[in-house]
């Protein structure tokens, strides 16, 4: 099961965990190809180029291996798609539910995974 | 100002229309800049299954949007993304475009700025988008199963969308602001014959509340004036799109619905200043007439370069 984006694709949970212990900043996009998921996806490619110490990634929400994002407890509660994760050490440092515009990434990329000095 | 800012002409918007403008002058070797805000395709990367796009079989938004792309930059247009609005100045013959800090200019300028979905823009909206407010019931229609939310519109989408939510919720209250609907008859009958849906009519939402997630909206009656709180889990909203023309006011002639007025080159009121896409005055919003209008934009506004740089040679 993959997304037909043109983004890092994660599909097995083993997947996640590599991308995670490989990258120090990290986003994953877990979503479908729906209309509040693609526009994250595109937003995604936009700033790949310019945030080269993140890595860029998207999961198939309806993969059995995206328990690691859907159940996640910083996911909890949440009632819209994309479910966007944002992790700098493996850890979450946000997360959040429904589409988002550049500017909005783009505020969190600065604030929770900025470029160290 | 630095010489790699100028271009012959400057797109504003990469949707559809936007990469086509961009396709048309880079092939006839007008430097051109795309500038982009959001994501490059515009709404027709929203698009699951395209159909009816003349030459090409089934495919989707997305791909026909990426394909747009490498086709505007194969032939070398330059399509760079900002964050900050454009701000247009209007020189005669040539346009300044500043964002943030930049100047950029033109002989010519095409407003490909497309739509967006109109949000109510009341308090609560934005906190608890995600998490109760949705715009998508394809997308989100799942999470409410079992449960009880409003549908906040009356066009075709509001009522359409309504029906489809009861495959998922117990319950639907649509909330329209008007005291009738605007969407076609089927629909409507559609929505008056299942019994899971009801309707409060000249309503407003003017607030959502609740704590870790959506519980409660505020509504306001037009016709009593009076206000109640409403429990729900959840609500939607298809309340139309509006045209991304709001910085544009003062720059050029807009209609009542803050579209763009243009002539049949698709020029402004401002000489040089052409438009297509969604944002412009018309009746039919599709892929196809998007791609149209910015070809003959970009045809037209290759000519007024033209005619300018000849001017221009002639006065040297």
């Amino acid at each position: 099961m993959k997304l037909d984006t043109n983004l890092h694709h994660i599909e097995t949970a083993n997947d996640w965990k590599k991308v995670l212990e490989e990258n120090e900043n990290v986003m994953i996009c877990c979503g479908r190809m729906g209309p509040m998921c693609i526009p994250v996806y595109g937003v995604m490619e936009e700033l790949e180029e310019e945030y080269k110490h993140i890595k860029f990634a998207d999961m198939p929400f309806d993969s059995p291996e995206a328990t690691v994002i859907r159940n996640a407890p910083e996911a909890n509660g949440f009632m819209g798609l994309p479910f966007t994760m944002y992790y700098k050490k493996g850890k979450v440092v946000k997360a959040t539910s429904s589409i988002q515009n550049m500017d909005q990434v783009r505020s969190i990329l600065d604030q929770h995974l900025p470029k160290s000095n | 100002m630095n010489s790699t800012n100028h271009f012959d002409v400057i797109v504003l918007g990469a949707g559809p229309a936007g990469l086509t403008a961009g396709i048309y002058l880079s092939r006839a070797k007008l430097s051109t800049l795309i500038l982009n805000q959001g994501t490059v395709g515009g709404q027709l990367i929203l698009t699951h299954e395209i159909a009816n796009y003349p030459g090409v079989e089934l495919t989707s938004g997305y791909k026909l949007a990426s394909t747009m792309k490498k086709q505007a930059l194969s032939f070398g247009a330059t399509i760079k993304t900002v964050s900050q609005n454009p701000v247009i100045f209007d020189e005669g013959p040539v346009k300044i475009v500043k964002v943030g800090d930049t100047e950029y200019t033109a002989n010519a300028i095409i407003l490909t700025l497309g739509g967006s979905p109109r949000m109510l823009g009341v308090k609560g909206e934005i906190e608890f988008k995600g998490l109760g407010v949705s715009y998508c019931a394809t997308c989100d229609g799942e999470f409410f199963s079992g449960k009880e939310i409003i549908v906040v519109g009356g066009g075709n989408s509001a009522l359409e969308e309504a029906v489809s939510l009861s495959k998922y919720a117990t319950k639907i209250t649509i909330v329209h602001q008007f005291d009738n609907f605007q969407a076609f008859p089927a629909y409507v009958d559609e929505a008056m014959s299942n019994e899971k849906i009801s309707f409060v009519m000249e309503t407003e939402v003017v607030e959502f509340a609740g704590n870790e997630r959506l519980e409660k909206v505020l509504l306001h009656n037009k016709k009593t004036g009076t206000r109640e709180w409403l429990k729900t889990d959840g609500a939607f909203i298809f309340i139309g799109y509006q045209p991304n023309t709001e910085t544009l006011k003062g720059v050029v002639s807009l209609n009542q619905n803050g579209e763009i007025i243009v002539n049949s080159d698709m020029e402004t009121s401002v000489s040089g200043i052409f438009a297509a896409g969604d944002s412009i005055a018309k009746r039919y919003r599709q892929v196809t007439t998007a791609v149209g209008e910015a070809t003959v934009a970009a045809l037209a506004s290759a000519a007024k370069v033209y005619e300018i740089k000849k001017e221009l040679q002639l006065t040297n």
